[in-house]
This record gives C-alpha cells, sequence and structure tokens, in this order.
C-alpha cells in the first residue's frame, strides 16, 4: 500500500493541518509516513500545501512529482495539481470555491462543495476536513474511526468543535458514497 | 516507547535536551527558527538556559564560553549563519573544548534562499574556519535518525573534546515523520581536569588557543591531529542498501539518499542492479568501505543537493578502480527519483555489464551537469 497525497489551497483554510491529521492516522494503523510542508516566504492568504505519504515499506523521497491523490481547496491549486494526479488517482476538489473542472477521465474527481457543507454545520472552516472525509471515502488511505479518535484527542476540550468537525467528516464521506451508489 | 509524529527541527531540540543539554544559544533563521523557538520555551521550564544571541556571531562565542565550563552546549543555524560562525568554530576548535552544532542546509551561495540544499559540505567537513582542524559532520536522513544522531553528538564530543556538526537540510527540518524518542538522562557534572569550573582549592587552568611559539603550537597541533586520527579510526559510520549484488553503486547523504532510495527501488523493479551507500559520517568519511566496495562494482553515481562536493571525496576513496558520475540540483532545488533513474539508466545503457536489454529506454532525462570517467 502506497498513498502520496498532495494536500493544496490557501494559507488559513487548515490545508497543513489535514495532511498533519491524515499523517497521524497513516502513523496510528502503523504505517511508514512522512508529512512535508511547503515553506516558502509565506503568509495568510497566500498558497499552501503539504505532501503526506503513507506506505507499507520504507519511505524514500517525501516529495513526490505525480501524487495519488490530491485535495484542491483553490483555483491557484486546480491549475497546479489536476493535471499531476497520476492516471487512476483521486482528485478532490472544492467545488465551492472552484468552478474549472480537470476534464481528465483517467481519474477519479470528486466535486463536492465543502465550504458550503461545512458552512451548513455552523463551522465554515471544516472545508478541510469534509473534503478529508471525501478523500478517505474514496480512497481508503485510512479509516474514518482512527481519524474521529484523534479528533476526539485533539479537541477533547472544545466538544462543540468536535461535534462539528465528527459531523464534517461523516458529511464528506457519504457524499461520496452517495455518488458511487 | 510509543511512536510520535515529530517535526524535524522540534525533533532534534527535544533530542538535546533528553541528551542533557544545559545551555543553548541561538539566532533564528529560516528553515532552523523551528528548533530555536522549541528550547525558547522547552529550556526555561527546565530551568536550563535558553539565550537568544544577537547575531550568530555572538551565538558561536556564548556556546564557545559555555563549553569551556565544560556543559553540555548547543547552537543551530542554516547557511548564511554557519558562515558567520566560523571564525568561532576554528577558536573552539584551537581550544579543544565540545559542542555541538545544527546546520539546516539552505540554497547558497549568499543569502540564497530557504529550500534544501547541501551545498555547506566543504564548509563542514573540510574545517571552515583557518587553520588545521576538523569537526565530525553526521548527516541524518529522516527525523528519527536526527534524533538519535543528536542524542549521541553530546557523546561524541566530549570522548574528542571536539566539535559535533549535525548537517541536515531544510527537508529534515521541516518534515514530519514518526520518531521514537530516546529516554531523558540525568545531566553528569564531572572534572576531566580542563574545565574551568572556579579554581578555588586548586591550581587554576587556562583555556585558549593561542600558542605564540611555534614549538608549542606545533605540539597543539600534532596533539589535534592525534585526536583526529583517533575519530577516524574509531567513529566512522555509514549505511547500506542492495549493495551486494550491485553493478552501479549510488554514493548519497542526506535527503539525496532518501531520493536515491525511491529511484532504486525504482530501477530494480526495471531489472538495473544498483545499491546505495549512504555516509553518515561525513567526516570522517568511509573511504575504506568505498574502496572496497568498488574493488567488484565497476560504476559510481554520486548524487547531491549540490554542484559536486563530496563526489571529490569519492573519488580519492574510490581511485582508479571505477568511474565516477556526479548528478547535482542546485540553488534549493530538491531532485526526483525520476530524474535519479534518468541517470541510473544512462549509466547502464553504457556498461553492457549493468544493463538489462531495455534499459536505455529511460535516457532522455538531464545529462549530469559533470561527469567524470576513471
Amino acid at each position: 500500500m502506497l498513498e502520496e497525497i498532495v494536500i493544496a489551497g490557501f494559507g488559513g483554510q487548515g490545508v497543513l493541518f489535514t495532511g498533519q491529521l491524515l499523517a497521524y492516522a497513516g502513523m496510528t494503523e502503523g504505517r511508514n509516513v512522512t508529512w512535508i510542508p511547503s515553506y516558502g516566504p509565506e503568509m495568510r492568504g497566500g498558497t499552501a500545501h503539504c505532501t503526506v505519504i503513507i506506505s507499507d515499506e520504507e519511505i524514500g523521497s517525501p516529495l513526490v512529482k505525480r501524487p495519488s491523490a490530491a485535495i484542491v481547496l483553490n483555483p491557484p491549486s486546480m491549475a497546479k495539481y489536476a493535471a499531476l494526479v497520476r492516471p487512476g488517482g483521486t482528485l478532490v476538489v472544492d467545488s465551492a470555491l472552484i468552478t474549472e473542472r480537470s476534464g481528465r477521465s483517467d481519474i477519479h474527481e470528486i466535486d463536492l462543495p465543502a465550504k458550503d457543507i461545512a458552512a451548513d454545520l455552523g463551522l465554515a472552516r471544516a472545508a478541510n476536513v469534509v473534503a478529508l472525509g471525501a478523500l478517505i471515502a474514496a480512497t481508503g488511505v485510512v479509516q474514518l474511526e482512527t481519524i474521529v479518535k484523534i479528533l476526539t484527542s485533539r479537541f477533547a476540550a472544545r466538544p462543540e468543535v468536535l461535534l462539528a468537525n465528527k459531523r464534517a467528516l461523516r458529511m464528506g464521506a457519504e457524499y461520496v458514497i452517495k455518488i458511487v451508489a | 516507547m510509543s511512536k510520535e509524529l515529530w517535526k524535524g527541527n522540534e525533533a532534534i531540540a527535544e533530542a538535546a535536551v533528553r541528551a542533557g543539554l544545559q545551555a543553548y544559544f541561538g539566532y533564528p533563521i529560516t528553515p532552523q527558527t523551528e528548533l530555536l523557538e522549541y528550547l525558547s520555551r522547552r529550556m526555561p521550564d527546565l530551568g536550563r538556559v535558553f539565550v537568544q544571541a544577537e547575531s550568530e556571531v555572538a551565538a558561536i562565542n556564548m556556546v564557545y564560553g559555555a563549553a569551556c565550563t565544560g556543559v553540555r552546549v548547543m547552537t543551530s543555524s542554516s547557511s548564511p549563519g554557519m558562515s558567520l560562525m566560523q571564525e568561532g568554530l576554528s577558536y573552539i576548535a584551537g581550544s579543544e573544548v565540545p559542542c555541538v552544532l545544527v546546520d539546516m542546509m539552505r540554497g547558497g551561495p549568499g543569502l540564497g534562499n530557504i529550500a534544501p540544499g547541501q551545498a555547506d559540505y566543504f564548509q563542514l567537513v573540510k574545517g571552515g574556519g583557518h587553520g588545521d582542524y576538523h569537526s565530525i559532520v553526521l548527516a541524518p536522513a529522516s527525523v528519527q535518525e536526527a534524533v538519535t544522531l543528536t542524542y549521541t553528538a553530546f557523546d561524541l564530543a566530549e570522548k574528542h573534546r571536539a566539535i559535533v556538526i549535525i548537517a541536515a537540510d531544510g527537508n529534515i527540518g521541516q518534515m514530519m515523520e514518526p520518531v521514537i524518542m530516546p529516554p531523558m538522562r540525568e545531566i553528569v557534572t564531572g572534572d576531566g581536569g580542563w574545565q574551568l569550573t572556579g579554581a578555588r582549592g586548586r591550581e587554576h587552568r587556562v583555556i585558549a588557543s593561542i600558542g605564540l611559539e611555534p614549538e608549542q603550537l606545533e605540539a597543539i597541533n600534532f596533539r589535534l591531529q592525534a585526536r583526529y586520527a583517533a575519530i577516524q579510526a574509531s567513529e566512522v559510520r555509514y549505511a547500506e542498501l542492495d549493495t551486494d549484488d550491485a553493478d552501479i553503486l549510488i554514493v548519497a547523504f542526506g535527503s539525496a539518499a532518501r531520493i536515491a532510495h525511491s529511484a532504486i527501488r525504482e530501477a530494480r523493479a526495471r531489472g538495473i542492479r544498483v545499491g546505495l551507500l549512504r555516509p553518515i559520517t561525513l567526516w570522517p568519511f568511509p573511504s575504506a568501505r568505498i574502496a572496497e566496495l568498488t574493488k567488484r562494482i565497476s560504476r559510481v553515481l554520486v548524487v547531491e543537493m549540490n554542484a559536486g562536493q563530496m563526489v571529490e571525496d569519492v573519488r580519492l576513496a574510490v581511485g582508479s578502480q571505477a568511474s565516477v558520475d556526479f548528478f547535482g540540483r542546485l540553488g534549493g532545488f530538491v531532485p526526483m527519483p525520476d530524474e535519479i533513474l534518468g541517470q541510473i539508466a544512462a549509466i547502464a545503457a553504457r556498461s553492457p555489464a549493468a544493463a538489462p536489454a531495455g534499459a536505455g529506454d529511460l535516457t532522455g532525462f538531464q545529462k549530469p551537469i559533470r561527469s567524470w570517467q576513471a
């Protein structure tokens, strides 16, 4: 098992945190993981991305040219990564913020209005978690329950934030399951 | 002991704390700053010394002062900051006091950029400051290895009364990986007969790097050279992957070695037998092992994130036994596995023994920027 995932968007959308959640989950499930951020001279509102690798084998390069999956949360990231996802890979697009489509028939593109779904839950900032739920449902890279466990310990002191995040994760996953069904 | 996800910079800082770090002096610079930031909280919490100095020049001289008292002391920086520290390092080497440095290398020369690089090799490995001296240079290729090497760096520094440098790059500093942290050590204070601890009740001691009379200074130099000979005899470390049946040997350190590892996997899947020798100590350099391996392996490819620095040490070790090619990316570029795979394929195609049918199909990648044929 080898997944090489890029998560990209604006600074402040939680792309680095989303990647850390995924890496934590992979590690918790006993796999090798790496998480590496873009760390240019960046700022809130600028672009940010991270690469997460989850593998049964020892991980060589922590960077990849062509990821097996990507979550894109803003138009510049869509422009960059839509073409780079490997054939047969998965592209999760927040269609509430991105009007373009990849136009590729050789990848699984999942367009879901993550920001709108999160806003309906009363936590607009959880769009990243909605998108993560979709990615996990589409790829099975980790178990949703593992993410829930990590969120539970992370937000132990803030039950309302935890509840919203758990719902966001489930809504994202259910959106994908509905498409497939 | 369970695995935790740690960012390289913070993991190194925590490993140093657990090794018994008593004093840290530093100055912020990307991509190393989280190391200093972490210690700015952690050290005062433990009642230990943390000072953000006014410059790297000040920081290394504070390290010098603390090292003279025999405490476990460290600083960290990135390439331009390391340049500023070279004078202080020469003085520390001449004074034979132990200390630990971390260089989270970035793109150079000059102010360069903050992307990962390996172009400080010459500066770190060949001395850097003036005079005949060496630092022990350790090059981790993962966050776990950075932790392990940092934890042992203080012991090495004290054992040989030498400078130990952790030579990593921005990738290692910024990356998160699972780590098992070593246990917290007791701080041990002892008197080895040289530390400046206050002369009450004993003869006073002097630590200096000055030796005005050539006879005196030559004697100091002979003593230093004896230390370096002992280090070369006992502290060489390296890791090997798939060298047993290899037709082509890659030599690479740190991040470049990880990327080479990915390329080697791909090459083997295509039937090209490639192995990896990864120096963990850049000084002392694993010359003897490279010489031994190249008695049998006739093709060597050196991969670095610089214009070709370690390759000179590889050539010295190889002599005329094998051909040595070089591939590097510069200015903060991190090579991708397929670029290295292209180099492997080109070498395999040139050498009938190493090339299975179709190996040459992978050519057409970037040409080696420098190449040497034996």
